[in-house]
């Protein structure tokens, strides 16, 4: 793997990461080419290339300060690259803003959740698109909505559906995040750390309802340190390192050792992974 | 939790996974009884639980308003306090520390504080007593609607050097007081006041009349009625109609007494307001300023609880960041919340000018703002942000007005009043404090 800087040239639009299966065969969601990004004299990307297939989970790893907030914010239109390409669903996009991404079908589930503890789970999942009827808020309609998506995603624990989120346990809360994330048709679920904060059963908890967003053919893109988490969740796994993508592909071609190496030093001696992004 | 009743309170209601195991955690806050009880009694269970956990609701107004009640009757000479006269005179002083309580409910809710409203309020009286002065003599609702414009106005200025400036609210409406303060003067000038009676000037009749006319009781008792029925009515349909489609909805016995609660309440108000007062001529009826405070309560309340603007007031007090990111205009609202309160307090302004017949620079803004924070706090409005309806106003003013009233009746000294109000803003603040450690530093109460 190269791994010098070297300055280089988007890759023409055809070209996907060979022994990539997920990039190989479909066209994937979202494809990401060259992204760079820099914030003064710190370079925070160098020519990203990323792929996120549909009803897949991508497990985004790297170590603090690899890249992995700038990436997710590119993509999430709060950030803008200084260079590269977006591909969705084979179109190329830019994503200027917030209502960009959203438009397309991206939402983000930060590590805070951003959730308002004084409202109640329906409230929380309606938050800023609420439903009018005769200029008053839709309260039956959005309840009946709230209630469908959650039953969608298994989220059963809750006790009432109108209990203020400060009432719930940190698994229910992330539940509910996710939850109104993807009651917006969305194709693209981002979610930052969603089981840090987490003991065993809410982890278990929020890795059933990852799977279940993939089985609803949602691609999913999971930014973690967890690596239990990450081989027990992912189907595709890449590496971040320095703002380097140092590695990309299939769940079976990595180990848990090689993915800490990976992120540790940018190679592994391990088991030969085509990386997505060095293709110097 | 019993799984039985789980079964029959979650709306979601899929066969659960076997490999899904129950989220042991316990939530550090109870959930609100209303919304999990099926019958009135395990509401009252689950209140009862939720009072002993720290979460108070309104148990601390309704003690405050009994033992003021109680105390106040003792004490006044002849037991006065409970008198007609009395009670009349209270709702109309009251109504002040009301119109100011929910005022600040809004900017409190937002998280921030407006330390300006007692002057903001005297400004928004005086131009109104001003308007209605021989020159320029202008019509009473005209009047009304200026001085709600200059306060409105008054508020937006302190709310866009809040948000735009990113100065905190407490500094920025603390130099709002003296400003404003110094405004006043300069506004009511050489002559010190300005005054409204019940003679002569069309204007000036129909502003002292806020307090000082009253409703036929016979209109008062059909009134009642008619508010009762519809009011009544739109919460039954509601809670029925939630009920029948599976939605979350209270007990019908809940429903039942919050509509008797209702009545009794209103009923009590017309029959104390419909008793003759007077000492020589006889005095009946409900004042005016009754059904303009109840008006007001109404459409703040609908404002706050039924619009997409009122929701978002409750998000970005309860969290900011979150309502940033989810497109709302953090600054807006924030903003709006300045003009609603000091809009607000000028209504309190007015009514003030009523029940003294006019307004002079010995106005205490300072004292009527701590009044107005104490109110608000007492009737359940958190100053931390995220909890309050306009409703607390009005409980909390009435807990004021009535230790307002008390002292006066007991003709204690101006200094015994201060140390009384410092105490009550005091006792009030630290309940409130109390029951949010108690939650888990939670911000919410039913």
């Amino acid at each position: 793997m190269d791994m010098t800087p070297s300055p280089r040239t988007p890759p023409a639009g055809g070209v996907s990461p060979a022994a990539d299966p997920a990039a190989a065969g479909a066209e994937p969601l979202l494809r990401l080419r060259g992204i760079s990004k820099h914030f003064g004299a710190v370079q925070a990307l160098y020519g990203v290339d990323l792929d996120l297939p549909a009803a897949q989970v991508t497990a985004l790893c790297g170590d603090n300060g690899a890249g992995k907030s700038v990436l997710t914010k590119t993509i999430a239109g709060i950030s803008q690259p200084d260079a590269g390409e977006m591909f969705w669903e084979g179109r190329r996009v830019h994503i200027r803003n917030a209502n960009d991404s959203a438009a397309l079908g991206i939402e983000t589930v930060y590590q805070d959740l951003a959730l308002a503890d004084n409202l109640d789970i329906v409230q929380n999942m309606f938050l800023g698109r609420e439903r009018l009827s005769h200029a008053l808020l839709d309260e039956d309609s959005m309840e009946r909505a709230a209630a469908e998506t959650l039953a969608s995603l298994r989220v059963t624990t809750v006790r009432s559906i109108r209990q203020p989120v400060a009432t719930l346990s940190g698994g229910q809360r992330q539940a509910v995040a996710v939850a109104k994330a993807v009651m917006w048709n969305s194709k693209l679920v981002m979610l930052d750390e969603p089981t840090a904060a987490l003991g065993v059963a809410q982890t278990r908890m929020v890795l059933d309802l990852i799977r279940r967003l993939k089985s609803h053919g949602l691609a999913v893109m999971v930014i973690s340190h967890n690596l239990n988490d990450v081989f027990q969740v992912a189907d595709r796994i890449a590496v971040l390192r320095l703002g380097r993508m140092v590695a990309q592909g299939a769940l079976s071609a990595f180990d848990r050792q090689s993915v800490v190496d990976y992120m540790t030093t940018g190679t592994s001696s391990r088991e030969p992974v085509t990386a997505g992004g060095e293709r110097g | 939790m019993d799984p039985t009743q789980h079964a029959a309170e979650t709306p979601v209601r899929d066969e659960p996974e076997p490999d899904e195991s129950p989220d042991l955690t316990l939530a550090v806050v109870e959930v609100p009884a209303a919304i999990v009880a099926r019958s009135l009694g395990q509401y009252l269970q689950a209140w009862w639980a939720s009072v002993k956990s720290g979460d108070a609701g309104v148990l601390p107004v309704a003690i405050a308003l009994i033992a003021v009640t109680v105390v106040f009757t003792i004490v006044s000479p002849n037991n006065v306090f409970l008198s007609p006269v009395n009670l009349v005179n209270l709702f109309d002083q009251s109504a002040v520390f009301i119109m100011l309580a929910i005022g600040e409910g809004f900017v409190l809710l937002l998280g921030e504080i407006d330390l300006s409203i007692g002057y903001v309020g005297a400004i928004g009286g005086i131009v109104a007593g001003l308007l209605v002065q021989p020159s320029p003599n202008w019509p009473w609702w005209l009047a009304i609607i200026a001085a709600l414009v200059v306060c409105g106005a008054i508020g937006a200025i302190q709310g866009l050097i809040v948000t735009k400036l990113g100065i905190p609210s407490f500094v920025v409406t603390l130099a709002g007081y003296l400003f404003w303060f110094g405004v006043m003067i300069a506004i009511l000038g050489t002559s010190g006041g300005v005054g409204v009676n019940s003679t002569v000037i069309d204007g000036q009749v129909a502003l002292h009349g806020i307090v000082y006319s009253y409703i036929d009781p016979v209109i008062a008792w059909i009134g009642l009625v008619v508010i009762v029925a519809l009011l009544g009515g739109a919460m039954w349909l509601r809670d029925a109609g939630r009920r029948r489609s599976g939605l979350v909805a209270p007990p019908v016995g809940l429903t039942i007494a919050k509509i008797v609660a209702v009545a009794v309440a209103g009923i009590a108000v017309v029959a104390i307001c419909n008793i003759d007062r007077g000492k020589f001529l006889p005095i009946v009826g409900v004042p005016w300023v009754v059904p303009l405070v109840l008006i007001v309560l109404g459409a703040w309340t609908m404002l706050l609880e039924r619009t997409q603007f009122g929701r978002h007031m409750y998000a970005v007090g309860g969290n900011p960041e979150a309502s940033r990111r989810a497109g709302i205009n953090v600054s807006r609202v924030r903003t709006l919340g300045f003009v609603l309160c000091s809009g607000t307090s000028g209504i309190a302004g007015i009514i003030y000018l009523s029940q003294l017949g006019g307004l002079t620079t010995n106005i205490n803004g300072g004292q009527l703002v701590l009044y107005a924070v104490a109110a608000a706090v007492i009737g359940g409005t958190s100053l931390f942000g995220g909890r309050g309806r306009a409703i607390h106003g009005l409980l909390g003013g009435l807990v004021i007005g009535a230790i307002y009233n008390g002292l006066y009746l007991l003709g204690l000294p101006i200094q015994w009043q201060l140390i009384v109000t410092g105490l009550v803003l005091l006792a009030a603040v630290s309940v409130d404090s109390l029951s949010r450690r108690r939650a888990g530093g939670s911000l919410v109460r039913a």
